[in-house]
């Protein structure tokens, strides 16, 4: 089933991702892929997360889709121009990737080529307005296509943002321009998370709500301090730092929150980052 | 010397929509020797608003609008028909828009583009900065510059990258562009404006064109070659 088919089914949805290897070698690839196999209804591959260079999302994608998974091609503004963008969304379609999440991207000074010259052509709700261009058979720049593409179009949104208005206005343009369902940066608070699903649901799109595995107390004191839209309440922190099975107790918290949020959205987007073998277990405890 | 020229009249009258009452600001700098902001420009556009059934509630010609300090003087003596305008057209450089909309509490709505001239022509900057698109944006962003203020030079809003207000890129010195434009047009009330969706910018208006690469010295030697 394709994730615009598991959406419209109704059933509670569930997404996670890959990052591509740093490299050629797509041994760990392949068995993140298969781990993953069968558990979640789509895998996103990541378009060199946090400006880090490395083996691109398009590739990732195609490697997953030639072994029956369903990926979802994300996509930065960053590194291409807004000819490279609709090319690239042209190679998605006829690799047969459908699926398209529509980035800014993180800036490159944030990764590990700060020299290199960043793009931003184009940004999120424009490119998004480009794959809806290039659906009616025409480019940015109007001129006729031999053959139009078909996407399932995603973004993200981050709705844990203080404050949050920015955010939500930003989610409308998005949704305007073509985004069909979102997934969201990481919320471990479900009452905030619910505030936020209150205006979201005006747009009339499908939400993942965003789960990031918590590795340890300090990876989430981590991300208090250095990630923009992640708050990790002390009670987590606490929980975490108090438990001799760390890696039970983030398979624990992870499906926890799912269930709290589960009926206010569509489905999780689970960002294991690293820790994809705990996919499995997160969804089992979590009853899906 | 900045360059501005003049957007389309169909344009400046677009961004004032449902708008009657405006006050008009000039510039005795860079854009009078451009023939955009100085008082016959003015008093033309006060004419064409007229025309179009705006009232003009005054005006004002600063001598450099992009000194922030000196506006809010020349302002002051009109302080009483700033109020009853709706909001502001500023006739110079983005520079001007910016530094105007800093120090008025109401919306200020470009009526130039500020073509690139390829180099620094040595004004004086405060934090306006201006990136010389030639295809002024300003309208919709409360007087504050995406382009330079956003450090993506995003022009649809804000990225997920911003905490309590700052640049994730360098926190210490940045602001976030999109917060401060957010909270901007919170306060004017005109939070609207951020939910247009301007089309994909043309990056090919931001290239000098071959005039303005050259410096006085080129505007001398063409003189020269007149006489």
């Amino acid at each position: 089933m394709s994730l615009r088919e598991a959406l419209k089914s109704g059933k509670f949805v569930v997404t996670a991702e890959i990052g591509p290897a740093k490299g050629v070698d797509v041994t760990e690839f392949l068995e993140n892929a298969e781990l993953l196999r069968g558990k979640v209804d789509a895998v996103n591959i990541t378009d060199q997360q946090s400006a880090v260079m490395r083996l691109g999302s398009l590739a990732g994608c195609h490697l997953l889709k030639e072994k029956g998974g369903e990926p979802v091609f994300q996509m930065t503004c960053r590194d291409r121009n807004r000819i490279a963008l609709q090319s690239d969304l042209l190679n998605a379609y006829v690799f047969g990737i459908e699926n398209v999440l529509c980035l800014t991207g993180d800036y490159v000074t944030l990764g590990d080529h700060p020299q290199a010259k960043p793009v931003f052509d184009l940004d999120s709700v424009s490119l998004l307005q480009a794959a809806r261009e290039l659906e009616q058979g025409r480019d940015l720049a109007g001129k006729e296509l031999k053959g139009a593409p078909k996407f399932f179009l995603g973004a993200c949104v981050t709705p844990g943002a203080d404050p949050v208005e920015p955010q939500l206005i930003k989610m409308e343009k998005k949704a305007k321009a073509g985004a069909q369902f979102f997934q969201t940066q990481a919320i471990y608070e479900p009452k905030k998370f619910e505030a936020f699903m209150k205006e979201a649901k005006k747009f009339g799109v499908q939400v993942l709500v965003g789960i990031v595995l918590i590795r340890s107390a300090a990876m989430a004191r981590f991300m208090n301090k250095n990630v923009a839209g992640i708050h990790v309440p002390d009670e987590i922190i606490d929980e975490m730092d108090e438990a001799e099975n760390k890696a039970q107790k983030s398979i624990e918290i992870a499906a926890r929150l799912i269930n709290e949020m589960k009926d206010m959205c569509q489905g999780a987007h689970i960002m294991a980052i690293g820790l994809e073998s705990r996919v499995p277990a997160v969804l089992d405890a979590a009853g899906l | 010397m900045i360059i501005s020229e003049l957007k389309p009249f169909p344009e400046v009258l677009g961004y004032l929509e449902g708008e009657k009452k405006i006050f008009l600001v000039g510039c005795k700098g860079c854009a009078e020797v451009c023939h955009t902001g100085d008082e016959p420009q003015v008093l033309e556009m006060k004419q064409q608003l007229e025309q179009e059934g705006k009232s003009v509630t005054g005006y004002c010609v600063v001598d450099f609008l992009c000194d922030k300090a000196l506006v809010k003087i020349r302002l002051l003596p009109h302080e009483a028909e700033i109020d009853a305008a709706d909001s502001l057209l500023i006739m110079t450089c983005g520079i001007g828009v910016q530094a105007t909309s800093a120090v008025v509490n109401k919306l200020s709505h470009p009526a130039c583009n500020t073509i690139n001239a390829g180099g620094a022509r040595g004004e004086w900057r405060g934090s306006e900065r201006c990136r010389e698109c030639g295809d002024c944006v300003l309208d919709l962003t409360g007087g504050i510059c995406p382009l330079t203020a956003c450090t993506k030079g995003l022009i649809n809003g804000p990225c997920g990258g911003a905490k309590d207000g700052r640049c994730e890129v360098e926190p210490e010195v940045r602001e976030c562009g999109w917060h401060l434009i957010y909270e901007r047009l919170k306060k004017l009330g005109r939070l609207d404006k951020m939910k247009a969706m301007p089309p994909p910018k043309d990056y090919g208006k931001m290239q000098p064109p071959k005039e303005l690469r050259s410096t006085i010295m080129w505007a001398l030697e063409q003189e020269e070659t007149k006489v």
